[in-house]
């Protein structure tokens, strides 16, 4: 069986500057070939700008691709037109980040929740009656844990967490296949995260989705995540089982973000690799590793020649020249 | 979340926050003031003045304080030559600011001024919302050529300077009116100042509302719209639309201040409403010759179009502050 949702050197490409002072390219996601299970959960981590949120877009076609190839459930999709696109909307949706700015303020809770039946027939091109929407608005409420009432209220009247619970119910409505989730919790309190996050684990089980959850939070993507996707600077510099990767990371980057994160325990410390310098510009990557400039262990080979991401025989793939094995 | 079950929409929410302005209050006052003034235009002529303000009445007399007083009085200087009308009396019923020179009750036309002038305004804000919605709204949605046509005309339009433009338009259609095809305009209708000011200032709108559409078009919850399957008319009629009202409404009595001043400056050129009608820029002009001796003739519409202007921007400025959802909730602490 196919993957649910396969990318093969994606590459988003802006251009940017004037015509004036001329034009140069910012490689935002630059030839990315991954798959997404059937429900598995994939984290796509990495620090901000790397291109993670642009690959979340790019696969479900919200932004248009420069180059490369994205296939849905076998089918493929990169050059589709929205048309094309739009009997697949149903099985592929996404959470935003910012809970606020992805509710239309001028329109109902229930109406925002409701949209998606409304755009969208059943399968046999029959449109859904009120009746059958309250119904189904009923069911989703209660399966994202907002109350009744909140059906009647505006997006404004809620808080960041409730207001990501009506995206989450929004997303749901025309129970997908694959959710893309855009760092849906780090505008949220840390409290507020972790119930969000349960929501996340919970709807997963219960209804047999799959996720692309996009984070630059390990400790969120260590809780939730089957699989990760490491990016650095437009490319996925190591990906494999979550346990693997986070607790014995290949790529020095990996060992990087994973040291940075803090350890709740008192006693442990663990010690901390600290990057120097400033992530180069995605407009004119670094030759060779892209990550030579920062490494610890970089050598001369590694300004040279770019690393292809390797099997590195327990199921993960690291693009380093010198991988970081125990 | 609190347990209250009332739902306090954004439009209620806008509502409320705007009744806590005392500045909004106020403007608000003063321009229903203004309008139920104007309003009242005819009665006040009819049964308080007894004047007809439209007639020149130089040979006129009034009554005031149970004499008989000529409306126009022989001057005071050595030669006695030349008359000047009447001042400002304060009563009501004998020409309360004075007259004009040919002897018209400048009260009473101030009123009937009034009308004129916050009818031209009011309609040519309208209008002007009206185009400039329709040309920013498809810019900014439809974007690329559609974009760039309606952008360069609008710069072509704003590049001529908007009094420039206003006057030259006005002086071609007021000697013979305005014929295009079936439709046919007296030249000493008001339609056509109307229409004038509506046109000119539609780039000064038209960018504004082409902005926010622009910024509405790439904002989260129109790819989520996007993301759900949503087609571009349904877009542009639930998301866009409705959060672009807002921006409209605010615009309106910025749109019409402007236009308010661009008729009286156009009256008072004598190329706006024409004569024997009045607005305020007409009584102005009225007033010109008068200044030296009778300065209210000019003084009081002065002051009159001041104060409309003032009371629209500042109503302006508290609807801005009212409009935004977000802003309201976060201050009050919802």
């Amino acid at each position: 069986m196919s993957a649910l949702l396969e990318t093969r050197t994606l590459s988003k490409h802006y251009r940017i500057g004037s015509a004036l002072r001329g034009y140069r390219t910012l490689r935002a996601v630059d030839g990315i070939s991954l798959q997404v299970e059937r429900g598995e959960v994939l984290g796509l981590v990495g620090e901000s700008g790397c291109g993670k949120s642009t690959l979340g877009r790019c696969m479900l076609r919200l932004t248009e691709i420069t180059a490369g190839e994205i296939l849905f459930d076998g089918r493929d999709i990169s050059r589709a037109s929205d048309k094309r696109l739009r009997p697949l909307r149903p099985r592929m949706q996404m959470v935003f980040q910012d809970s606020y700015a992805s509710l239309n303020p001028r329109r109902r809770v229930g109406d925002l929740i409701a949209e998606p039946l409304r755009i969208h027939t059943h399968a046999d091109g029959a449109r859904r009656g009120e009746a059958e929407i309250a119904e189904r608005l009923g069911e989703l409420s209660h399966l994202v844990g907002l109350p009744q009432s909140a059906l009647q209220r505006y997006p404004h009247e809620f808080s960041g967490g409730q207001r990501q619970r009506i995206n989450i119910a929004r997303a749901l409505a025309l129970s997908p296949d694959l959710v893309v989730a855009d760092e849906p919790v780090s505008a949220l309190d840390v409290s507020i995260q972790a119930q969000i996050v349960n929501l996340f684990m919970d709807l997963q089980e219960s209804l047999g989705l799959t996720y692309v959850f996009v984070a630059h939070d390990l400790s969120v993507v260590r809780q939730i995540a089957t699989r990760v996707a490491v990016m650095y600077l437009g490319a996925v510099v190591e990906i494999g089982p979550a346990d693997t990767v986070l607790h014995s990371p290949a790529h020095p980057y990996t060992a990087a973000l994973i040291s940075a994160v803090p350890e709740p325990s008192v006693g442990v410390t663990t010690r901390r690799i600290t990057l120097s310098g400033d992530v180069p510009s995605p407009v004119s990557p670094p030759s060779g590793c892209r990550f030579h400039t920062r490494c610890p262990s970089a050598q001369a080979l590694c300004s040279m020649t770019a690393p292809a991401l390797q099997d590195m025989g327990d199921g993960r793939e690291a693009a380093c020249h010198f991988p970081l094995l125990t | 979340m609190t347990a209250r079950t009332r739902t306090h929409g954004p439009w209620a929410v806008a509502l409320r926050s705007l009744s806590r302005m005392p500045s909004a209050i106020a403007s608000a006052s003063v321009l229903l003031l203004l309008v139920i003034l104007s309003a009242g235009a005819p009665f006040y002529a009819a049964h308080i003045a007894h004047t007809d303000p439209f007639e020149s009445d130089v040979a006129g007399t009034i009554t005031l304080h149970g004499a008989d007083i000529p409306v126009m009085q022989p001057n005071n200087n050595r030669l006695h030559l030349g008359l000047t009308p009447i001042g400002p009396t304060w009563v009501p019923s004998a020409d309360l600011l004075g007259a004009d020179s040919q002897g018209r009750d400048v009260a009473a036309r101030l009123l009937y001024g009034g009308r004129n002038s916050l009818l031209i305004s009011s309609c040519a804000a309208l209008l002007c919302i009206v185009l400039a919605a329709t040309v920013g709204i498809c810019a900014g949605f439809f974007g690329g050529i559609v974009d760039i046509l309606l952008s360069r005309m609008m710069d072509i339009m704003w590049a001529i300077p908007v009094y420039l433009f206003a006057i030259s338009l006005s002086i071609v259609t007021v000697s013979h009116g305005l014929r295009i095809g079936p439709i046919s305009i007296r030249s000493d209708s008001l339609l056509l100042p109307i229409c004038i000011i509506a046109l000119v200032y539609v780039p000064y709108a038209a960018r504004p509302i082409r902005g926010r559409v622009m910024s509405l078009r790439q904002s989260e919850f129109v790819l989520a719209a996007r993301c759900l399957g949503a087609s571009r008319r349904r877009i542009l009629l639930r998301d866009i639309l409705p959060n672009v009202s807002t921006t409209l409404i605010v615009l309106a009595p910025l749109v019409m201040a402007l236009a308010l001043l661009a008729e009286s400056a156009l009256s008072f050129l004598s190329i706006g409403v024409q004569a024997p009608a009045a607005s305020w820029g007409t009584i102005i002009q009225d007033g010109q010759g008068l200044i030296y001796t009778r300065p209210w003739v000019a003084i009081a519409p002065g002051l009159a179009i001041v104060i409309t202007v003032l009371a629209l921007n500042v109503l302006g400025d508290a609807l801005r502050d009212a409009l935004d959802v977000r802003e309201t909730s976060r201050r009050s602490g919802a």
